[in-house]
């Protein structure tokens, strides 16, 4: 059992903070740090990993600091987000200096190799490779000593499906192994698809944590706004409006369209198009003018 | 204390193909210009002394130095590799201190023996010139080394600084002031070439109880708090 404490961390560079007094716990099994681009979650994984030191708070392994605690490391695996690796090295001679850092030889190396497909390009420079093959001979270095955390930084990044699947089942693996697995992304699809729970950070915030369940009921139930055009913008708006599932409507003289605010998304998104139809009106365009991730995000942190 | 895996990947790091041509370009430089020299003005000593201190001394191991030292780390630093290193159970003193043999070795190779080369082409090591130049360079490469390591852990900038240090401190400066010349890692090796050639064609401005005392706790002071910072090296996320 490997738990990874954070409790009550900061981290500001100058006057911008990058985290703000996050606080989180994370057990075995398959966890997702989800956030917007910029939100602190490298930040976090950099302190996570003992690359940063907090510049308040404390991060602990099982009891251990992680910051200047080079010992650590025999039980932390970390798969930086960061393309640079030692190209001139081959995906063999990187795993096999990996694994003798760690007092290991050959024989690990190459077993991490085989766990993640990669001896058929082992011998290969790594500056003849993919992305994705990078981010397998990264996944290798990590897992050389079989450590009971592993730290990911946005693994699935410039990553193909195909890729994307094989890695996403091999996290899965060690999860179900019983390791502490933590990775970061930005994509909620990504996170949902592999973690069953879920921290989000939005703006150095903990804006959310528990069952991806939950959290996605959160982010779908959301207000969501719509840019709408049709051939009778206010016979549709007046029709609309009837209905509870929306809450707003504004006629936007300039754009010549109709701004919307539905609070229920599932019974709006089954009502337009059967309002349209029985009032005998022409959808021209229906666009949803928030749909950034940040917005989805910033709703999360207002809930 | 020395770690086989840090020392093999720094030495494959150093003396990948760019870097060792630029390595190799300066030793050939001199080699040539003391056959030329010798083919034109013969073997003459205070020629060879001139040469050996202005060129090889002054000039070339500085630079190699500072090519070695702040290349063993300096990159990795700055790609952010270094996490490989860093996020293993190896002491981080191990870590540059094995990267400083590494440094002082190729500055040695670079360095010294292309000065020794180049003193037995020059007037075949008469009244111990190429001897004696040769031993101040194997001195300089030490603390040399250890600067630019330091400096490579410590700045982005480590090269510009180094050049700066070498070029404008030790040989611009060190010729105008003469305090500079006392806190000058070329004249505390000059100091030691000159125990060695006795006579009065190799000099400095500092004695060898003063050089070798600031040799020594340079080399050792810069060596220790490269270990401390990178303990405590923050690798800045890509936010």
């Amino acid at each position: 059992m490997t738990t990874l404490s954070i409790d009550h961390v900061s981290r500001w560079f100058g006057n911008v903070v990058a985290v703000n007094d996050i606080t989180m716990t994370i057990g075995p099994g398959v966890t997702g740090l989800l956030g917007p681009n910029g939100a602190g979650k490298s930040t976090l994984i950099n302190m996570m990993g003992g690359f940063l030191a907090p510049s308040t708070g404390t991060v602990t392994l099982d009891g251990q600091p992680v910051w200047r605690n080079e010992a650590i490391y025999k039980h932390i695996g970390i798969v930086p987000e960061r393309e640079a690796m030692y190209d001139f090295l081959t995906g063999r001679e990187f795993v096999v200096a990996n694994a003798e850092l760690h007092g290991l030889g050959a024989k690990a190396a190459q077993r991490a190799l085989a766990t993640v497909e990669m001896e058929y390009a082992q011998d290969r420079k790594i500056s003849t490779y993919s992305k994705g093959m990078r981010q397998r001979v990264k996944m290798a270095s990590a897992l050389v000593h079989d450590p009971s955390l592993l730290l990911l930084d946005e693994p699935f990044n410039g990553m193909d499906p195909r890729q994307r699947m094989q890695l996403m089942e091999l996290l899965r693996r060690m999860g179900d192994e019983g390791r502490t697995v933590l990775f970061s992304s930005h994509i909620l699809e990504e996170v949902e698809q592999l973690a069953r729970h879920i921290e989000v950070v939005v703006a150095g915030r903990h804006a959310a944590s528990g069952d991806f369940r939950k959290i996605r009921r959160l982010m779908t139930d959301r207000p969501h706004r719509y840019l709408v055009r049709s051939s009778d913008d206010r016979a549709l708006a007046a029709a609309l409006i009837a209905d509870p599932s929306t809450s707003g409507i504004e006629v936007d003289h300039t754009e010549g369209a109709l701004r919307i605010q539905a609070v229920d998304f599932g019974r709006f998104t089954a009502l337009l198009p059967k309002v349209a139809r029985d009032h005998g009106i022409r959808l021209l365009t229906v666009s949803p003018s928030d749909e950034s991730l940040e917005s989805v995000f910033s709703y999360l942190v207002a809930a | 204390m020395y770690d086989p895996t840090v020392a093999r990947l720094t030495y494959r790091a150093l003396l990948g193909r760019r870097r060792a041509l630029i390595l190799g370009a300066l030793p050939l430089l001199l080699i040539a210009i003391s056959v030329v020299v010798r083919g034109l003005a013969g073997a003459d000593d205070q020629t060879a002394s001139d040469l050996l201190g202005g060129l090889a001394l002054a000039t070339m191991v500085p630079i190699i130095g500072v090519i070695a030292g702040t290349g063993a780390i300096g990159p990795e630093i700055d790609d952010g590799s270094v996490v490989y290193l860093l996020a293993k159970p190896v002491k981080r003193p191990t870590i540059i201190f094995t990267k400083l043999i590494v440094a002082i070795a190729v500055t040695m190779v670079f360095s010294a023996l292309p000065t020794l080369i180049a003193g037995f082409i020059l007037n075949g090591n008469g009244q111990q010139i190429a001897v004696a130049y040769t031993v101040a360079a194997l001195v300089a490469s030490i603390a040399y080394a250890a600067m630019f390591l330091l400096l490579g852990t410590v700045s982005r900038h480590a090269v510009v600084f180094g050049l700066v240090y070498a070029l404008v401190w030790e040989a611009l400066f060190g010729s105008l002031v003469s305090g500079a010349r006392t806190l000058s890692v070329q004249q505390w090796s000059l100091a030691v070439a000159h125990k060695v050639a006795g006579g009065d064609l190799v000099t400095s401005d500092v004695g060898l109880p003063t050089a070798t005392v600031l040799l020594v706790v340079v080399t050792v002071l810069a060596t220790w708090y490269a270990g401390q910072k990178l303990r405590t090296l923050t690798l800045a996320g890509e936010e």
